[in-house]
């Protein structure tokens, strides 16, 4: 079998369609919103606020702790019951892992940084909306990071190697997806994963795809950041 | 704990006047869009003020209860969502998060809003459950009337989605409405010292005396009702907050 | 021959390249990676000469000593107060720098600052693990009561105050009101009628969200003078700003 043309038409190389914005929970410290194809996701940043409990405080450094959880009403098939599942705890550990390269938090010795993720509407992908999302969100918070995090899946369908799968592309049998996170100027890599079945030269395309995508990644990260300040009617907006 | 926003909040309304410059019985702007998750089998997104929550509508085919075989099921949940107020906690849901979820549960449950027996699909086999969650965004204050606005508005989103009698397919959603005969709307009443107002901001929330949530029908009869805060309320005061509410309702209903 | 990347007062992100080329020197909020300099936070580019800066835009304060901060007190303690600093840090206040009155031992300590009170202190002492020491020892120093407290982000509290507190003080002549401002971006506002208060809060706002514009002051001035005949009576005329204990 081979995978011809994509469900949605894309070309094999092609993400869907992205939006995101900064700023967009007022309680929080910073906040963000990334939108990609039909997953969205927002993230907020909480701190650096007083740790508890205490025991868990880092007299050298701040902690990053970071929470995802996909709306009850979010995801295509049955109801997401509310609270921590195994699921939902692996992919915040693994989210703040992929967070942490970027941040400096030696300032906040003793203090926690909080990142909440919420996802009210789910099409493949969340891990790495979340990732964008959150990435804007600690910047939009002023935590001092040396870079951005982007994140998107690359994977394979029957012969394919594709980028930025989407739920049917996910869910095929013959599909394979590889979320990945990378820190845009290092193309250094900070999360990955895989389930599927697929060679070593394969995952490198798929590396070599992402390295791509995540220039553009960028561009609509920082677009959103930029776009906080910009006040209607200011000539140098 | 807070005395001084207290005395301020207090000296304010006996000029006429609250922190952001709004009347007693003045809400901030509202705003309700539909179909903001497009999983959901109907949602809504309602802005008061800074104020904003997103609610979702699912639907699942199970087995009738054993005392209620021939009704479907309706239950709202709310999430207090960590990530919309720095006072908000993960871990199981706290008090307040339960009291506003039963407190919109009542309000659409009892006026009988939607006919759960229409909700039956085979008596003693199949029923539609039909949850409606409610999550906050950010919690700017009055999460009370912003997540009943938002689980009605949810509701009349709601469309049930394709069931050949064996299994649900969620792809494909169905022209058909959720059978929502009455449209309730829950206004709550705060009250401070002498006075009585609506739509408190965060800063006013913690220093209220007491509050009554009212929920009304089109037609101004109650549905639901809900007295809360630490202080008690005079009789004739409390038929003054539910005629208030009852006028402030219609002007909620009209976002709708 | 190094290349500027950026122009004076943009903003830009982390991991944002700011110039290339080794004849600039990377300051505050930047970092050498190579040939090239990239912001590590999110700011204002700020150069001087071959010295690249950020200014901060966002993030939460940061307790510093000599900074004057705002704050309620949170906890009495054995020999002294809590106070929250709004930042991740809570403060200390021992009783001897609180009062040069003598205290008693076993006083009760509510009788001079009770939960909730809040306070205009000093930061006399921030160490390594980040415990704060305060005083109320100093000029202007005080506990603070009626009036309105208001949040604002602590980077922006400089433009807030403005050049001298030339900001601060024309925000007062027009509105009559009495302001303080802590370095920790709680602000306090009083004033004789709602209406005044209310302008000088919009204003304090208008600042705190627009404080990364060029011409701040006129566009400031502007909006005051454009909402003068809201507040009753030619505030500017019959008052002039209060008293003058403004950071």
């Amino acid at each position: 079998m081979t995978y011809d043309k994509r469900f949605d038409g894309r070309a094999f190389d092609e993400m869907r369609p992205m939006e995101a914005k900064a700023g967009v929970i007022k309680r929080a410290a910073g906040s963000g919103w990334f939108k990609i194809g039909n997953t969205e996701a927002y993230a907020a940043v909480y701190g650096p606020r007083e740790m508890f409990p205490r025991f868990q405080q880092n007299p050298e450094k701040g902690v990053l702790r970071c929470f995802y959880s996909m709306m009850p009403f979010s995801s295509a098939g049955d109801r997401v019951r509310p609270g921590p599942s195994r699921r939902s705890k692996e992919i915040s550990l693994v989210t703040a892992k992929a967070l942490l390269p970027v941040l400096d938090l030696s300032e906040y010795a003793n203090s926690v940084v909080d990142i909440y993720i919420e996802l009210p509407q789910t099409d493949a992908g969340t891990r790495c909306a979340g990732i964008c999302a959150a990435s804007i969100a600690l910047a939009d918070a002023g935590i001092p990071m040396k870079d951005l995090v982007c994140a998107i899946s690359a994977g394979k369908v029957e012969d394919k190697i594709i980028l930025d799968l989407n739920y049917e592309e996910d869910s095929h049998e013959k599909g394979v997806d590889i979320p990945i996170a990378m820190l845009h100027n290092s193309k250094k890599i900070s999360l990955m994963q895989l389930d599927g079945e697929i060679s070593s030269e394969e995952v490198a395309q798929c590396i070599e795809m992402v390295k791509k995508a995540s220039d553009k990644l960028f561009e609509v990260q920082k677009e959103a950041l930029k776009g906080r300040f910009r006040v209607a009617g200011d000539k140098n907006a | 704990m807070h005395d001084e926003l207290k005395n301020q909040v207090g000296l304010l309304l006996s000029k006429q006047t609250r922190l952001d410059g709004r009347t007693n019985e003045q809400y901030r702007e509202i705003s309700v869009e539909y179909g903001v998750s497009k999983n959901a089998e109907g949602s809504a997104r309602v802005k008061i003020g800074e104020t904003e929550v997103i609610s979702g509508v699912k639907m699942e085919v199970m087995k009738p209860y054993s005392d209620r075989p021939d009704a479907g099921s309706l239950m709202v949940n709310v999430e207090l969502n960590p990530l919309s107020s720095p006072e908000f906690e993960n871990g199981p849901p706290s008090i307040l998060a339960i009291e506003l979820a039963r407190i919109t549960d009542r309000c659409i449950r009892e006026s009988k809003a939607i006919d759960v027996k229409k909700l039956c699909i085979k008596s003693g086999e199949k029923m539609w459950m039909v949850v409606i969650d409610v999550c906050t965004l950010n919690d700017a204050g009055n999460l009370f009337d912003a997540v009943a606005l938002a689980a009605v508005a949810a509701v009349t989103d709601a469309v049930f989605p394709a069931f050949d009698g064996e299994i649900v397919d969620y792809k494909n959603k169905t022209s058909d409405k959720l059978p929502l005969s009455k449209t309730p709307v829950s206004t709550t009443i705060y009250k401070y010292g002498d006075h009585l107002l609506v739509d408190p901001t965060s800063d006013e929330e913690k220093v209220y005396d007491s509050r009554m949530t009212v929920g009304v029908l089109e037609d101004g009869s109650i549905c639901s009702l809900q007295k809360g805060g630490d202080d008690a309320i005079e009789p004739d005061i409390v038929v003054k907050m539910i005629e208030l509410a009852k006028v402030k309702s219609q002007e909620l209903r009209k976002n709708l | 021959m190094g290349e500027i990347k950026v122009k004076n007062k943009d903003v830009v992100v982390p991991g944002e390249i700011l110039a290339n080329g080794m004849d600039f020197l990377p300051s505050y909020g930047t970092y050498r990676e190579g040939e090239q300099i990239l912001a590590s936070r999110l700011g204002l580019v700020n150069i001087e000469g071959k010295v690249i800066k950020l200014v901060p835009l966002s993030g939460v304060y940061h307790p510093k000593k000599g900074d004057t901060i705002i704050g309620p007190v949170t906890e009495i303690l054995l020999s002294g107060w809590r106070v929250d600093t709004n930042s991740a840090y809570s403060a200390v206040m021992n009783m001897k720098d609180a009062t040069s009155e003598f205290i008693a031992r076993g006083a009760n300590l509510t009788k001079y600052f009770a939960i909730g009170d809040y306070v205009m202190v000093k930061i006399i002492n921030v160490t390594s693990q980040n415990l704060v020491d305060l005083t109320m020892k100093g000029p202007g120093l005080r506990k603070i009561s009626g009036g309105r407290m208001i949040r604002v982000n602590s980077n922006k509290v400089p433009r807030i105050i403005g050049k001298q507190g030339s900001m601060v003080s024309m925000i007062k002549q027009y509105t009559g009101c009495r302001i303080l401002v802590g370095q920790n971006g709680i602000v306090w506002v009083s004033g004789d009628e709602p209406a005044k208060e209310l302008l000088a809060v919009e204003t304090i706002k208008k600042i705190e969200l627009e404080a990364h514009i060029p011409g701040l002051t006129d566009k400031v001035n502007a909006f005051l003078e454009g909402h003068k005949d809201s507040v009753k009576g030619g505030v500017k005329e019959q008052n002039n700003g209060g008293n003058n204990d403004v950071r």
